[in-house]
């Protein structure tokens, strides 16, 4: 059945290993150890990247294309991308030219801020085209959607030409979304990466079409 | 003793083999992406009308060699996007009074079934005035669809001496032809049905030979130990 | 008092286990659990099963956490949920399949563990209380099971439900209450399913651990049984006290333990890569159908776990009209398996010195086990008719009836035939 016999010594069934043998386990328990430690990291590659976003919300985090040829200079549009409102503004050339003129009471005026926009927006309108202006609608201080107040003056006082006001802590951005010093939100509203199909067709979630 | 042991451990495998009968065997090949691809066209073409495939997103075409192009070109129609399931138009309201039951889903229809099953079921409709949409079918009797592919099939009627199917009229295909569209179509079905398939053959390959080496070093490090048993 | 004694306590480690020692009884712990926790050389492969089962246990907790955070416990929405698993969760088909396939997996494991216990008489004093927590763990892993079957909402899900809530209907008066009240609705709805998924992830779970810690407490209390069914603390070393026939836990049956692990887990991926199905037996075709209330499957057999029990159900004939007889068969059937330690007058544990007798009965007794699980995922007319000779009646039936009396028997004429039975010597020491 077994080869192992009755034992009637009195001995104990175990003997300490020499110190030989203790060389070898250590090496036999590390590469053991090591292996495990491999296959453990795999394992835990499904367990982990199950918890990333699925096919689904990528699916629902397309991005999205929308039609801008309806929007009124002065005035402006909510897209969704991702569950967060972009705006699409379309400024007249008179509030393009003020944009520049105001940089003085900004924290960032010339874009310095390199996680704000892409590169290809580091520009005083902060656009590809230089009416058109497209930010994220959500504050960078905790993440309120900001009021639009397009219209200079009106009730945010004489010195307004324009821009957006957040009602929950009172930052202040103009038309291009860059933030007003003295706001307690840190940095320019987020330009999310876009690109225009045709003229009119903006494409808002990525920069350039995919091959 | 040892009997024993594996009489229980593959007492599932030992049981039976509960296949029906059925005849055919649907010519499934996984790796054939070209056949995959015709039967994932046929499907969207004709099946897409009536039934929907709503676990299935269309970008997941990717892995019979699709690309994303080539899916929008192809097989998206009413402005869908290529993230999207393959849902229907049709009101399964709609589908209910007209047909007597919602048409299924077959997104997992393969699983449910069995693809040699829906290999013979989309061959085997024949003419049948008894019933309401003047079709049967040989392995789902009184069935509420109709043979929607028999422009390419042509009508068969159930002869009931021999039992077999007899071409009446013959379709836009040759018997030969029907059954390979079919095929494709079974095949690209099977797919759908766990498109991850593959991978997880492919994952169990790797995984296997790991644990072979594994098993070595943890033989390895047992006999080491057990040296000190006497 | 306290204060003494908390200053006397004895801490021999140093450093972070010297910190962790004064507060913690974590060195004695290891001691008493691992490296001085004295275990019989002579451990054979069905020895495995035990550590194997605990593995089990591991994987279904940590694959079921992940599916929690997809799954949606809604009649509308758990069928999608879980072909949202399967295809659009990064990883949620292996983790899925882990878990359908560990379910089954984790009784192949018990059922051999658990006939390991009675070929070594494992249940006999002094380990009738671990025999006792371990049939609690068996009724609760098929809770689990039965719950867990619900909640991928497919035809087999729907209507095993259905059956096995309508048992308790045929229980005398209170029945159709009692089963009304489990369901929480007239028949299985969403919120049966959503009770279900409150004892399967949460309620039974809890249970499973504390009777998982009780078994192991009570058998690190009394020893492990071993293949010779001799007591190893009864010859011990007399200047350290060790079991002379003892050898550590850990190294010596961690290293081994490792090995079947290895094994253990190249079975799983296999099925887990290659058959996530098995052949309909783990997951069943049907369940690829959504629950539909008013249409049954032409063929509804429960899980393959399940069916040695429901082939008794079915083999017992109702009496005056009640179905009740049956589903306390099933019942019994079951739940007898607690009263081994009694049953059994044999003066040995272990099958290699019990006689004949005894022998042939435990044969009798997994031949039948076998024939009835079989029977129980087949339509009782599989074997087809009897003549006229026998009325017509189906021979399955016919052959599960006696089985069923062969299980029975098994259990109910133990204590005659293991006092009668012929032992063999049982030797001091262990033999191999």
């Amino acid at each position: 059945m077994s080869d192992i016999k009755t034992d009637k010594s009195n001995a104990l069934s175990f003997s300490a290993p020499t110190q030989i043998d203790q060389e070898k386990r250590n090496f036999l328990i590390a590469a053991t150890v090591c292996t495990g430690a491999i296959g453990a990291a795999a394992v835990a590659v499904p367990f982990v990247g199950s918890m990333l976003p699925s096919e689904r919300a990528k699916a629902a985090g397309a991005p999205v294309e929308v039609d801008i040829s309806k929007i009124q200079p002065g005035g402006m549009l909510t897209a969704e991308w991702r569950g967060q409102p972009v705006w699409i503004i379309n400024r007249t050339d008179a509030q393009t030219a003020e944009l520049s003129k105001h940089n003085d009471q900004l924290s960032d005026p010339m874009c310095e801020v390199t996680s704000q926009q892409p590169a290809y927006c580091k520009n005083t309108g902060r656009g590809i085209k230089p009416n058109i202006g497209v930010v994220v609608g959500i504050c960078t201080h905790l993440g309120c959607s900001p009021t639009a107040k397009l219209e200079a003056g009106g009730d945010m006082g004489d010195q307004w030409a324009g821009g957006f006001f957040c009602p929950c802590h009172g930052s202040k951005f103009d038309l291009a979304g860059r933030v007003f010093k003295g706001s307690p939100a840190p940095t320019n509203l987020v330009v999310p990466p876009h690109q225009y199909l045709t003229d009119t067709t903006l494409l808002i979630g990525v920069d350039t079409v995919e091959a | 003793m040892k009997k024993l042991i594996l009489s229980l451990v593959f007492l599932p495998l030992i049981a039976y083999a509960n296949e029906a009968a059925i005849g055919v065997t649907a010519p499934i090949d996984a790796t054939d992406y070209a056949s995959l691809q015709r039967g994932a066209r046929a499907f969207v073409n004709n099946c897409l009308n009536c039934h929907s495939a709503n676990y299935m997103r269309y970008n997941r075409l990717k892995d019979i060699g699709l690309t994303e192009q080539q899916i929008k070109d192809n097989l998206l129609f009413a402005g869908e996007k290529v993230g999207d399931t393959m849902t229907v138009a049709m009101n399964p309201q709609d589908a209910k009074k007209w047909f007597g039951v919602a048409p299924p889903d077959l997104s997992v229809e393969v699983r449910a079934r069995g693809a040699d099953w829906v290999y013979a079921y989309m061959r085997g409709f024949y003419r049948d005035e008894t019933t309401p949409t003047g079709w049967n079918n040989r392995v789902y009797d009184k069935v509420a669809m109709p043979h929607v592919l028999y422009e390419l099939q042509g009508e068969q009627i159930l002869n009931h001496e021999t039992h077999q199917l007899e071409l009446v009229k013959p379709g836009k295909l040759s018997p030969s032809e029907y059954n390979a569209f079919v095929g494709d179509l079974t095949n690209y079905m099977a797919f759908m049905a766990e498109p991850a398939k593959q991978q997880r053959k492919n994952i169990g390959l790797w995984a296997l030979l790991f644990l072979g080496i594994l098993l070595v070093l943890a033989i390895k490090l047992k006999k080491e130990y057990w040296k000190d048993i006497n | 008092m306290a204060q003494d004694k908390t200053t006397a306590k004895k801490v021999e480690a140093t450093g972070l286990m010297g910190w962790i020692d004064a507060r913690f009884p974590l060195t004695s712990n290891i001691k008493n659990h691992l490296t001085e926790y004295y275990a019989p050389k002579n451990f054979n492969f069905w020895y495995f099963f035990g550590s194997l089962a605990m593995l089990i246990l591991v994987l279904q907790i940590a694959t079921g956490i992940f599916l929690t955070m997809h799954y949606k416990p809604d009649a509308e929405l758990a069928f999608a949920s879980v072909e949202y698993i399967m295809r659009d969760v990064f990883g949620g088909n292996i983790i899925r399949y882990m878990h359908s396939t560990g379910a089954s997996m984790f009784f192949v494991v018990v059922y051999l563990h658990m006939f390991r216990g009675v070929i070594y008489g494992s249940y006999k004093n002094p380990r009738e209380l671990i025999w006792l927590f371990g049939v609690a763990i068996f009724l609760c892993l098929m809770g689990e099971a039965f719950f867990g079957y619900l909640l991928p909402w497919g035809q087999m899900s729907y209507w095993g439900a259905q059956v096995i809530v309508n048992l308790f209907a045929t229980i005398p008066l209170i029945g159709p209450d009692i089963s009304e009240w489990l369901r929480g609705d007239y028949l299985v709805s969403d919120a049966t399913l959503n009770r279900f998924f409150a004892f399967h992830v949460i309620a039974l779970p809890l249970v499973l651990l504390g009777l998982v810690a009780a078994h192991i407490i009570a058998l690190h209390e009394v020893g492990s049984n071993n293949p010779d069914g001799v007591e190893i603390k009864q010859n011990k070393d007399k200047k350290t006290g060790i079991p002379l026939d003892g050898i550590p836990f850990h190294p010596y049956y961690t290293v081994k333990d490792l090995v079947g692990v290895v094994v253990f887990l190249i079975v799983f991926v296999v099925i887990i890569c290659f058959a996530p199905e098995m052949g309909g037996y783990f997951l069943e075709a049907n369940n690829f159908i959504p629950a539909d209330s008013l249409k049954t499957p032409a063929h509804i057999a429960p899980v393959w776990y399940f069916t040695p029990y429901y082939s008794i159900l079915r083999a017992v004939p109702p009496v005056m009209n009640s179905q009740f007889p049956g589903v306390a068969a099933m019942g019994l059937s079951v739940m007898i398996f607690a009263l081994l330690p009694w049953l059994d007058k044999s003066p040995v544990k272990s099958i290699r010195y019990r006689g004949r007798l005894y022998k042939r009965w435990l044969a009798a007794f997994v031949v039948s086990f076998l024939v009835l699980g079989y029977l129980g995922t087949v339509p009782s007319n599989v074997w087809g008719h009897f003549g006229a000779w026998m009325g017509g009646a189906d021979r399955a039936t016919v052959i599960a009836r006696i089985f069923t009396v062969v299980y029975f028997a098994f259990f109910i004429l133990m204590p005659w035939y293991t006092a009668k039975d012929k032992t063999l010597p049982v030797p001091d020491r262990v033999v191999g």
